[in-house]
């Protein structure tokens, strides 16, 4: 028990060592800068308080759940041996993850705004639903896509750069040809589908069969399921902007 | 009282998120694999601890950091700070101007990205794969510089009024050239950490940071100019992930040629 608690108050400690940049620099400008006091000082640490109570419960968890059950599926997928299984499993994950994701359903909207007051659809509130949910699902579907590719990649054993280098030749060729409007979305949309419990497990899928296919090295072959899923997004969203306008 | 219902709210909403996962990988487990998973107590302890982790985590932020580095990030770009004067009509816009701005943009996106947990996770398993070659502060502070630099960036680029994919093609061909150098090893781990930068506690405050300029510096519009500063988020630690690689290779090759030359 003692022992429980003395590994809880140090990974305590190390998630108040992750946040004190954070403070240090609101502190800062507040101090320095803008040169105001700190509005409630209780509440900011309060909240400081369930932040790194949050962090280390987060970390705990993922050694104890997410790690293991990402590796145990990658194993039991590589000893199945189905090809097809383990591409339907990564497309449902990546598609499965993304759609539902709260940070996607906000850019969404913010794209349906912006084609409106861009003229690319009639600013009525039905045609910006029916825009949003055809752009979640259009990310959505690209990064199941996403997932299955680079799944397929650590399989084969292909060097990532060359197809990460044609994704990004593919991203600027769209630019070309894309709505001025939707360029700013399309870009951002890659950075936010990997959310914060899709990260960890793609992760730990990706090492898990990288580590139990013969002749894959976890290091070079596991890493790469993110960098496709924040690639595919721009590309997708760019061809619905191109489809819609 | 009002703060306990919070929490639920936050945790009601991290279980609704983790729902699609869990149906995903529990149909398959039972309907493809048709294999107990092992340990199968302790797993499902770990996601109770992931998901109460978020939840206290999301919670905390929107109480103690959200509002604060909102109103701050508004602050710092209302034209009544960054001119002095208040109802002076601006002439003209000097990027000069924005210098806090941009320090602010780079320090907080240096500091949120140490305590993205994404990233954490990620610079766990990372560590563990290449038996310690790359640490976890190490990939952590390479990815957060590149972070800070590309939104400070992202910041001048609002400010400037210039358009957002000529940098963003630029950075790719910077990408593409330190791939043909970098250490193998490291490539797939540096493409990776451009998508892992950007999520709970960075895009909210970047977000704000970019409509506020966008609102405030005069001739920008939110909606063309507000967006972009997550990828810039995404594409800079790419280049610095790969350049902590190449320097710790740099450095590995002197250090192993003054040994042959004081040994031999």
């Amino acid at each position: 028990m003692q022992k429980f608690l003395t590994s809880f108050l140090h990974s305590l400690f190390e998630s108040l060592r992750d946040l004190l940049p954070i403070l240090a620099v609101i502190a800062f400008f507040q101090i320095f800068i803008l040169q105001q006091p700190v509005p409630n000082l209780g509440q900011l640490l309060y909240g400081t308080f369930l932040v790194v109570l949050g962090l280390t419960l987060f970390v705990q968890g993922l050694e104890m759940g997410l790690f293991p059950l990402g590796e145990a599926m990658a194993f039991a997928f590589a000893r199945k041996g189905s090809l097809l299984w383990l591409l339907a499993f990564s497309f449902a994950l990546g598609f499965g993850t993304t759609v539902a994701e709260p940070a996607l359903i906000a850019v969404a909207e913010e794209a349906s705004k912006v084609a409106a007051s861009g003229g690319a659809i009639t600013n009525s509130a039905e045609a910006m639903e029916r825009y949003a949910d055809g752009l979640r699902y259009t990310v959505a579907l690209s990064v199941g896509f996403a997932i299955m590719v680079g799944v397929l990649r650590i399989v084969y054993g292909w060097p990532i750069q060359y197809l990460i280098i044609s994704g990004y030749l593919g991203v600027v060729i769209m630019t070309v040809f894309a709505p001025k409007e939707i360029i700013g979305i399309a870009y951002d949309s890659g950075g936010v589908t990997t959310s914060t419990i899709t990260v960890p497990l793609v992760t730990a899928l990706g090492v898990g069969l990288a580590s139990s296919i013969k002749g894959r090295n976890p290091m070079t072959d596991g890493f790469g399921l993110i960098a496709f899923a924040s690639l595919t997004p721009m590309i997708f969203v760019m061809g619905y902007g191109m489809l819609i306008g | 009282m009002n703060e306990s219902f919070n929490l639920l709210h936050t945790l009601s909403g991290t279980i609704f998120d983790v729902l699609p996962i869990a149906v995903i990988i529990f149909g398959f487990q039972f309907l493809v694999i048709r294999r107990p998973i092992p340990n199968i107590r302790k797993v499902l302890l770990g996601f109770v601890y992931v998901l109460l982790g978020l939840a206290f985590f999301l919670d905390g932020l929107e109480i103690a950091l959200f509002p604060m580095g909102k109103l701050m990030a508004q602050q710092l770009t209302a034209p009544a700070f960054i001119y002095g004067k208040v109802g002076e009509a601006i002439v003209a816009i000097r990027w000069q101007d924005y210098l806090y701005v941009y320090l602010f943009a780079a320090t907080i996106g240096f500091s949120t990205t140490v305590a993205e947990p994404s990233l954490l996770a990620v610079a766990i398993k990372a560590q563990e794969v290449s038996g310690g070659a790359i640490s976890i502060w190490g990939l952590r502070i390479a990815v957060a510089l590149g972070v800070g630099f590309g939104i400070a960036l992202g910041t001048f680029r609002i400010v400037s009024g210039t358009p957002l994919h000529y940098y963003i093609i630029v950075g790719y061909i910077i990408v593409i050239i330190q791939t043909f150098f970098a250490p193998r090893s490291i490539i797939a781990l540096a493409y990776d950490s451009g998508g892992v930068t950007t999520s709970t506690v960075t895009v909210p405050l970047v977000a704000a940071l970019g409509l506020g300029l966008a609102s405030t510096v005069p001739g920008r519009s939110t909606l063309l100019d507000g967006f972009g500063l997550i990828a810039f988020a995404s594409l800079f630690p790419m280049i610095t992930v790969m350049g902590y690689a190449q320097i710790s290779q740099w450095q590995a090759r002197r250090d192993r040629q003054k040994q042959i030359r004081t040994g031999g």
